[in-house]
């Protein structure tokens, strides 16, 4: 078997990324599209710790850590709207949410 | 061998996650593929962020999902459709995705570097432990952004909290 190289996680990073996008855009819970956001931000941390590796330095894995604390900030604000929205509107799909749209 | 492994931990959890009905099973898929994600992590010697990825993200954000899940009723959702059939607008956004990441990455200059192995830069990374550098590199080089997260995380704190309350009476 071939040994693993930086190509390898970034095909992997960039499949993960694609599969959380489509979960964005498809799905119409609200829980479930916040869930695809995780996975979209992880995506992106492969890449920082791989290409980290990669230069033998450690600034990836530094910035990997803010996007860890920017990924639990999203998190905890994103469902606090959502509690706030389903007790507004009793909902938690995203389309059903279209006071703005005509 | 692990490589492979925990890729397939990370991308069946992944696609498991944006296909299940219910939102509980949506979430310990999402637990799989994290768990994935910090295998990779420990694969490229990143022990710290394992440690961040298992502690913070399998602890602390599905435990907080789980919590929302519980406290919203979704039994009615999940009995409505799950897909919102956007599925030309999804397609065109993956191909457009897929081909700017491809092309970006085979025009890359370092391209020599990214196909060889790993391993064989391992020996540049030896000397003091990760955590330590990381530490190194946090609290000097990256002080400015590491207060700036922290100010960032309070406004989220206070955010959710005035967002989750309810409506307190004398108003």
């Amino acid at each position: 078997m071939q040994s693993i190289t930086t190509m390898h996680y970034v095909v992997l990073a960039g499949a993960l990324f694609l599969i959380g996008t489509m979960g964005v855009l498809t799905r119409r819970n609200i829980v479930i599209i916040l869930m695809s956001i995780e996975l979209i931000l992880n995506a992106v941390n492969i890449n920082l710790v791989t290409f980290s590796r990669m230069y033998g330095g450690v600034q990836g894995q530094v910035f990997a850590i803010f996007v860890i604390a920017l990924a639990v900030a999203e998190a905890a604000v994103g469902l606090g709207i959502l509690i706030a929205m389903f007790r507004n509107k009793g909902t938690v799909l995203a389309d059903e949410v279209d006071l703005l749209k005509w | 061998m692990f490589f492979y492994i925990f890729a397939l931990l990370t991308l069946g959890g992944g696609i498991l996650t944006i296909t299940r009905r219910n939102a509980v099973h949506s979430a310990i898929a999402l637990i799989v593929s994290l768990l994935g994600v910090a295998g990779l992590y420990l694969l490229q010697q990143a022990e710290f962020l394992f440690a961040v990825q298992i502690v913070l993200y399998i602890g602390g954000i599905m435990v907080l999902f789980l919590f929302v899940i519980m406290l919203v009723n979704l039994d009615e959702a999940a009995k409505q459709a799950q897909f919102n059939g956007a599925w030309a607008v999804c397609l065109a956004c993956l191909v457009g995705i897929g081909a700017e990441v491809w092309w970006f990455v085979s025009r890359s200059s370092s391209m020599a570097a990214w196909h060889k192995p790993l391993a064989s830069v391992a020996a540049a990374v030896k000397g003091s432990g990760n955590t330590e550098r990381i530490a190194d590199s946090l609290f000097s080089e990256y002080l400015l952004p590491f207060e700036v997260a922290s100010v960032l995380l309070l406004v989220a704190v206070v955010g959710s909290v005035f967002m989750a309350r309810k409506e307190s009476p004398q108003e």
